[in-house]
């Protein structure tokens, strides 16, 4: 569920990683091998508002059944790529 | 990883729980004395955490009604209908809804759970979208997933939010369905149901409205938000639950949809499971009579519900909502959370405890919901319990 713009890669990643650290509060270093479980600590719901802001940067919509297959921050910056593209 | 590695987590929330002698989720009522008090730990307790809106689990009328078909009909349908058949209770029952609804049909489901898993299982597939309230159950969020379809949220209570996704959604947005729901379960918060139907109607779509804790509480004639918003018409499906207003167990679904009943043959919690029983069929007949004519306990229940929000505030609680049925207690704290829980029921009132990630804002809450049985001593009651742990805390 797209917008019309497209983004690059290191754009969509920057924005995440500015996400992420309001979360931690920069307690964590943060970068695209991240994992969001795993070394953050999210929960789901915290990951699914997480979403909700990348979501109005890059005007898209993320289906919530993305969300078991990323697993660090690169995945989940793919996948907002392919569908800034789609559009 | 073995098989039960992955309760490791739990097991170390459970020992962080005893530690603090607190099993918030496996209280036993020990003895049911009437729809707001029981026996829990030997103690006389004020029961407000029960969702029984109407106190209808001991009206007169519903267990004489339960009791009669028991006698006739038997302990149970022992399948499901797709295999077993009908009862005739089921399928009036399912008239009875459709005509208090004044729409075309309805299907029971046996459980409200299951209603919404139904639903959206049975409804909706890989190929569609779906659109929900960030907030909505956990019902909801399965039958999504069940489904298979692409589940997109918007921002609790947003009509903008859903709008601009709406938009996003281009020429799809005419068979996405949206899905909110009355009142919401954990802060007890209404949804903007006006604004949401005007933006289906910008955009096209369907709309679920799920009633579970709005039925029987909201409207003249009890039939949830769409009937106080005004907007039933523009409710293409509206699940409901018989296990809070009606006092019984089930779910259903009500439509004026014609394929409605296609949804029976595709939605297979409706297929591969048992249906309800004579008895709780029985009793549901009787509570939504009882129901749609409860004009004075749904007064009653306003009264209460009012009578402990306006308490709480005085005594200087944050509060989830404006005031309904649900009245939600917002803590920063997850172990004073649980501590004040704790300490509520050792002064004889049983609450809810709410957690992250459970919670929306990972919030913790201390859930109360009221009923029209609650006298305004319990209410009262409830309050002092609230105001010494003020003190207290």
């Amino acid at each position: 569920m797209t917008g019309n713009s497209t983004f690059d890669y290191p754009q969509i990643l920057a924005e995440i990683c500015g996400e992420l650290v309001k979360v931690t509060l920069g307690r964590i270093a943060i970068d695209e091998d991240t994992e969001l479980l795993g070394d953050l600590n999210l929960d789901s719901l915290q990951v699914m508002n997480l979403l909700l802001h990348v979501e109005d940067r890059f005007d898209i919509s993320i289906p919530v059944s993305i969300l078991p297959d990323v697993k660090t921050v690169k995945d989940l910056a793919l996948r907002i790529e392919n569908l800034t593209r789609e559009g | 990883m073995g098989l039960f590695d992955k309760f490791n987590g739990l097991v170390a929330a459970r020992s962080e729980l005893g530690a603090l002698r607190i099993d918030p989720f496996g209280v036993e009522i020990e003895r049911i004395i009437s729809p707001t008090e029981g026996i829990i730990h030997g103690r006389h307790t004020i029961l407000a955490g029960t969702n029984n809106y109407l106190g209808l689990t001991f009206n007169p009328e519903c267990l004489a009604a339960a009791h009669q078909a028991l006698d006739a009909e038997g302990t149970g349908t022992t399948g499901s209908r797709m295999a077993n058949g009908s009862y005739s209770g089921h399928r009036r029952l399912e008239e009875e809804l459709a005509a208090f609804y004044g729409v075309r049909d309805a299907i029971v489901f046996s459980t409200g759970y299951q209603a919404n898993l139904g639903m959206l299982a049975g409804l909706t597939g890989p190929n569609d979208v779906v659109l929900l309230d960030a907030d909505c159950h956990a019902s909801i969020y399965d039958g999504c997933r069940m489904s298979g379809a692409e589940v997109i949220r918007f921002r609790h209570n947003n009509a903008d939010d859903l709008a601009k996704r709406m938009r996003r959604l281009g020429a799809r947005a005419t068979d996405t369905l949206i899905l909110v729901e009355g009142i919401y379960s954990m802060l007890g918060d209404r949804a903007p149901l006006k604004e949401i139907v005007d933006v289906k109607r910008e955009f096209g779509g369907y709309l679920l409205v799920d009633e579970a804790h709005s039925l029987g509480v909201l409207g003249e004639r009890g039939r949830g938000l769409v009937e106080e918003a005004g907007v039933l018409a523009d409710a293409d499906f509206i699940v409901g639950t018989f296990s809070k207003s009606l006092g019984g167990a089930g779910g259903f679904c009500v439509s004026d949809l014609p394929e409605l009943d296609l949804v029976r043959y595709s939605s297979r919690p409706y297929i591969f499971t048992a249906s309800p029983s004579p008895a709780t069929i029985a009793s549901t007949r009787q509570a939504l009579r009882v129901l749609a004519e409860g004009h004075e306990l749904r007064a009653r229940l306003r009264a209460n519900f009012e009578r402990l929000h306006s308490g709480l505030t005085a005594l200087g609680y944050t509060l989830g909502a404006p005031p309904s049925p649900v009245i939600a207690v917002v803590f920063d704290d997850k172990v004073a959370t649980l501590k004040f829980w704790r300490d509520l029921l050792d002064r004889g009132v049983y609450v809810n405890l709410m957690l992250p990630p459970a919670t929306p804002n990972g919030v913790s809450l201390i859930r109360c919901s009221v009923s029209a049985a609650h006298t305004p001593g319990q209410i009262d009651a409830v309050c002092a319990a609230f105001a010494d742990l003020r003190t207290v805390t």
